[in-house]
């Protein structure tokens, strides 16, 4: 083989993986989602048959309409699952990272024998299941939980405090599991900083928590920026989460889209539903894509 | 008042030599411990206003420490340093009247140049037209003007330099601290800088002290040097007096190349010492005014370049030995020459190469005479 091809192999790797694991699937899905519900198996139609030659492919065709998304925007549900999972995802972001930077200071501060250890910490989490982990909130959170337990012997409550099944409840899941994805790069951007910056804000008249403010936080946006998208992006389309620790009134377009698809059985709207997240989603990842390009070169 | 011919009065500068003049910085007997290391030994030093101060020394010595003792990021764990005659021991970093010029630079990778030039105006809330001519200032100081709107990863080293030294500049400090301010430029972008920094300091009539381990950029910018080594000062003097009269060992040998003939007095004259060093070789003149005293052990300390080279028995010398030339170093304007004395020892003499090199008068294993005069060394106490 020479190198031309070689290299060509190389390049094509990574796209024929994008292409079969998540092109082909995409479109599967956007077919679906065109498609109408029927009882069968699948339980959709119109299905793709080659042995109709032309005609049949021209008929399939025909069928496909864009109902379901007209479905969308009529039903409320779905518009009020989207604006509550973008506000669910937006809030635990900010909490996340009010949470998250105090943390990744703190490593970054540290001294350098304690900082691998102190990653290991911030990664150890992943080495349980996520959804073990999310079901031993509802131990710590349900009325005779830890939780409620422990403020009652502080005496701080009377009574327990309905937490699980709240919008609460999700804002904590969320906010638990995705916390390393905010310090991991909180802490490689702090980890950067040159201490002389901050002496030279010191030196040049700033108090700490001035040269804080000037130096170490706008400094330390690119990492701000990769944690609150690494956050935002998976929250919107959680499902166990909310499911798990949510109430009934809690909806995120994830619970929303797993009842269309399993208890209603309806595969094309579902579908609908997923290619309106992945649009939704894009935007968010664009900008987080350019956002990368932008910081490396800002490094070079 | 007397003034000899031939100097300007302006060129005697000398505020240490006159003792009704106030120091603008003084050390007193200040120690600095990091845990059970010390870093400074009980030092005492004044600095005088519009001293360009070096402190000279090899790593580890405890001269950045000293730097970072007057900027305030480090606080003396006995003794006191006062700043125009006020204790600044307690006065936090950003509330002294001092800047420091970074070895890093610590240039703000997410400002401008302007910015950065700025930033501590902007913190002493100056108002925003003067805020502006100023910083216009401070760019043409440095020369600058072009690049105002650049980010400091769009700049040369020089250029990044620069902009460091204008905000340091910017807030007209009492004390401007440098610390090893061209240690990342190039041999000859260092040396062109070292003069900028003198005409800058002598334009804007500030008082420097500048952290080095470079003794050539010390002897080159200082008006005085403190040489330092394990926490503790040697010498502080002039680059002059360091260079000629070095008060010891250490500092003979950290300044330039010396050589070093250990030996005995023999016999004490007015002004004059003879120095017994080796069988059979005469002894050495030296001239010394300090007293000392037949029968101690002394050692005299000779620059090459005070030491000729002759193929004939120089006449009229104060001292002279005979010699081989064992090696050569040629650096195009000098050659160095590595010559054997009868006991073994190498003695190095240096000339400067008047004549092209296909000239030579000497060549390798060539007996040859050293000579010198007895002003030209100094004679080391222990």
């Amino acid at each position: 083989m020479d190198r031309k091809s070689g290299r060509f192999l190389l390049i094509g790797i990574p796209y024929l993986w994008l292409g079969l694991l998540f092109l082909v699937p995409f479109f599967i899905v956007l077919k679906i989602s065109l498609s109408d519900i029927a009882v069968a198996i699948p339980p959709y139609t119109p299905t793709f048959d080659l042995s109709a030659g032309w005609g049949g492919f021209t008929k399939f065709l025909s069928e496909l309409d864009f109902e379901n998304y007209i479905w969308l925007i009529e039903d409320d549900l779905y518009i009020n699952s989207y604006l509550s999972s973008l506000k669910i995802a937006f809030f635990s972001t900010l909490l996340a990272l009010l949470v998250g930077y105090p943390i990744a200071y703190a490593m970054a501060k540290a001294p350098s024998e304690w900082r691998p250890t102190l990653l290991m910490l911030i990664i150890l989490p992943f080495w349980t299941s996520f959804l073990i982990r999310v079901y031993a909130w509802i131990g710590i959170l349900k009325p005779e939980g830890f939780l409620n337990q422990f403020l009652m012997m502080l005496g701080i409550i009377d009574e327990p405090l309905q937490i699980i099944n709240t919008d609460t409840a999700v804002y904590i899941g969320i906010v638990y599991s995705y916390l390393p994805f905010m310090v991991l790069p909180l802490y490689s951007a702090l980890e950067k900083l040159d201490g002389a910056l901050l002496e030279a804000a010191e030196d040049l008249g700033c108090t700490a928590i001035q040269a804080f403010w000037k130096v170490t936080f706008p400094l330390s946006m690119p990492g701000i920026v990769a944690g609150c998208f690494l956050v935002f992006i998976p929250a919107i389309g959680e499902f166990v989460i909310p499911d798990l620790l949510g109430g009934s009134d809690t909806i995120m377009i994830g619970k929303t889209l797993w009842a269309d698809f399993f208890s209603n059985r309806d595969w094309p709207l579902a579908s609908a539903v997923a290619v309106v997240l992945l649009l939704l989603l894009i935007v968010p990842i664009v900008l987080f894509q350019r956002q990368q390009e932008r910081a490396q070169e800002a490094e070079k | 008042m007397n003034i000899s011919p031939n100097k300007k009065p302006s060129a005697r500068f000398a505020p240490w030599d006159d003792p009704a003049q106030k120091p603008l910085v003084r050390f007193g007997n200040v120690t600095k411990r990091f845990g059970s290391f010390t870093a400074i030994d009980n030092i005492s030093l004044d600095i005088y206003e519009r001293e360009f101060f070096a402190l000279l020394g090899p790593s580890g010595c405890g001269k950045t420490t000293m730097m970072r003792m007057l900027a305030g990021f480090e606080k003396p764990s006995e003794g006191t340093i006062s700043l125009g005659g006020e204790d600044i021991a307690d006065i936090p970093p950003y509330k002294r009247p001092v800047n420091m010029m970074f070895q890093s630079y610590a240039l703000f990778p997410h400002m401008t140049v302007e910015a950065n030039i700025a930033f501590g105006l902007k913190q002493d809330k100056w108002p925003k037209q003067q805020i502006s001519e100023r910083v216009e200032e401070m760019l043409s100081l440095v020369q600058l003007t072009k690049f105002a709107k650049r980010k400091p990863h769009q700049l040369s080293g020089g250029q990044r330099q620069r902009v460091a030294l204008a905000r340091s500049l910017a807030k007209k400090p009492k004390l401007l601290l440098l610390d090893e301010p061209l240690g990342a430029l190039d041999k000859k972008l260092r040396e062109k800088t070292q003069f900028e920094l003198m005409d800058i300091q002598e334009k804007l009539g500030m008082t420097f002290v500048i952290v080095t381990h470079d003794q050539e950029e010390a002897m080159t910018v200082a008006s005085r040097i403190a040489v330092m080594d394990d926490g503790k000062l040697i010498q502080v003097a002039t680059p002059e007096v360091i260079y000629e009269y070095p008060n010891c060992r250490y500092v003979a040998d950290f300044i330039g190349d010396v050589n070093l003939v250990e030996g005995r007095i023999s016999t004490t004259a007015e002004e004059m010492v003879k120095l017994s060093w080796a069988e059979g070789q005469g002894d050495i003149d030296i001239s010394y005014k300090n007293g000392c005293s037949a029968g101690e052990n002394a050692c005299l300390a000779i620059r090459p370049e005070k030491v000729h080279v002759t193929r004939e028995e120089p006449q009229d010398v104060d001292n002279k030995i005979r010699g081989v030339i064992h090696d050569i170093a040629y650096i195009g304007n000098l050659s160095t020459y590595y010559v054997k004395l009868g006991n073994g020892q190498i003695f190095r003499a240096q000339e400067s190469n008047r004549r092209r090199l296909a000239n030579r008068e000497f060549t390798w294993d060539d007996q040859v005479w050293l000579s010198w005069r007895n002003t030209a060394g100094v004679l080391l106490q222990k």
